[in-house]
């Protein structure tokens, strides 16, 4: 049977029209149909977090929301992120403390890391652990990453920057 | 893995929402975040899913000493709502516990409270709070209480067509007191086992992750001090085991839980 449906979304800044699947997940259809693969999918049932996304300015799993949900949203990725520079402090923290490993989950990491940093206020090794707390690595045992996280979140805000 | 095939629709009146969701094989969707993992691992198959999220079910609002908390309010608004921060704090505190930010973004109370997983947090402050539901149809909404909407293992009283509209609580009053305790493997994991515990003119413990619904251990709730309701919380509970935990180390961490319960409780704020 065709349930197919058009949406229309905005992506990273571009408005884009396809038609489909209402089954589709939005990080499927971001991989599959954008060609978007910095996404990563990991477990598909919300556990992970390696397909961390913004949506409407909000952090989602991917993998839990179908693309028809994200009709009319606008959704940004680990691809329009990094190429706004948005974060690039956080990209240069993670390479200079060796924050990832095999990379498969540092562009959910570093999504969910950039929420808390929006938040722009000073946070506890503990706040951090915490927002992180829903992706997994399975490389570096976190302390790295919270030190990278830690050390742009105190340069960021030490200097007033949003 | 990925979700089988199924229809797709997004009512915009509630009207159109209850006609869909009567429909056989119909799902209704919220935020999602129990029901796509559901159909992620093909545990749900439904013809059809009826996206609710474009009704007007999102607000948050107090009268005459009830607070009104809109089926579509996600835990993230919760998280942040100052209202509920004010009026039932048992909520602020349970919301910590509910999943992680990602997931709190786009999970809803009447997706919880529909759903009615064992282990979820709000069906037990539900309960602790004396709450009622807020359940609509076409003909009309209509209220049942908290206690007597959790009927069974993901089983509550709704009929084909209806829907949570709602939560209604009653506003937490300056000499009452709530505590919201859970253990985890891991933050934000499913509960083993969890406790909202509120205290007013009587006193309501009550479990999740202990059974199939809610558990209000009636026996404990009703001591006098704490020894007698610790030794009488077997009377009231009997978990069942799950992967990792046996039905005795439920036990023994429930009481873990009614002891710290209690002295918060006790302790004036």
């Amino acid at each position: 049977m065709d349930y197919a449906l058009d949406i229309t979304l905005t992506v990273n800044g571009t408005q884009v029209s396809r038609r489909v699947a209402p089954r589709q997940h939005l990080v499927d259809f971001l991989r599959e149909e954008l060609g978007l693969t910095g996404s990563h999918v990991g477990c598909e049932h919300g556990v992970c977090g390696a397909c961390t996304l913004r949506v409407d300015g909000a952090i989602v799993r991917g993998c839990l929301m179908l693309a028809v949900q994200a009709n009319g949203c606008r959704v940004e990725t680990i691809e329009g992120l990094s190429d706004s520079k948005e974060l690039a402090p956080l990209q240069k923290a993670f390479h200079e403390r060796n924050a990832l490993q095999c990379g498969f989950c540092t562009p959910g990491m570093l999504m969910a890391a950039q929420d808390l940093l929006r938040q722009n206020r000073k946070t506890t090794r503990e706040e951090i652990r915490l927002h992180i707390s829903g992706n997994y690595c399975r490389c570096t045992g976190y302390q790295a990453i919270v030190d990278a996280i830690e050390e742009v979140m105190q340069t960021e805000v030490t200097h007033g920057k949003g | 893995m990925k979700a089988p095939s199924f229809a797709y629709a997004k009512p915009g009146s509630p009207a159109e929402a209850f006609e869909l969701a009567r429909r056989p094989g119909a799902k209704v969707l919220a935020g999602g975040q129990s029901l796509i993992p559901a159909l992620n691992m093909r545990l749900s198959q439904p013809e059809l899913l009826v996206d609710i999220s474009g009704l007007p079910f999102r607000e948050i609002s107090l009268e005459q000493g009830v607070l009104r908390i809109g089926a579509l309010v996600t835990h993230s608004e919760i998280e942040k709502s100052e209202e509920i921060a004010r009026h039932a704090p048992l909520l602020a505190e349970a919301v910590k516990h509910v999943a992680h930010p990602a997931i709190r973004n786009r999970g809803t109370v009447g997706g919880s409270i529909a759903l009615a997983d064992p282990a979820a947090e709000y069906p037990a402050c539900m309960v602790a709070l004396d709450a009622s539901i807020a359940v609509a149809g076409a003909s009309g909404e209509r209220l049942v209480k908290a206690q007597y909407f959790f009927k069974g293992l993901f089983e509550v009283d709704l009929a084909p067509g209806e829907l949570v509209a709602a939560v209604e609580v009653p506003a937490q009053l300056k000499d009452q007191r709530s505590v919201f305790l859970e253990l985890a493997r891991r933050h934000g994991d499913y509960a083993i086992i969890g406790l909202a515990a509120y205290k007013g003119k009587s006193t309501r413990f009550v479990f999740c992750g202990a059974g199939p619904t809610p558990v209000l251990a009636k026996h404990a709730s009703a001591a006098r001090d704490l020894d007698t309701a610790v030794s009488l919380l077997e009377k009231d509970l009997e978990p069942s085991a799950d992967l990792y935990h046996s039905a005795a180390t439920k036990l023994h961490l429930a009481k873990v839980l009614l002891k710290r319960a209690w002295t918060t409780l006790s302790t004036s704020p």
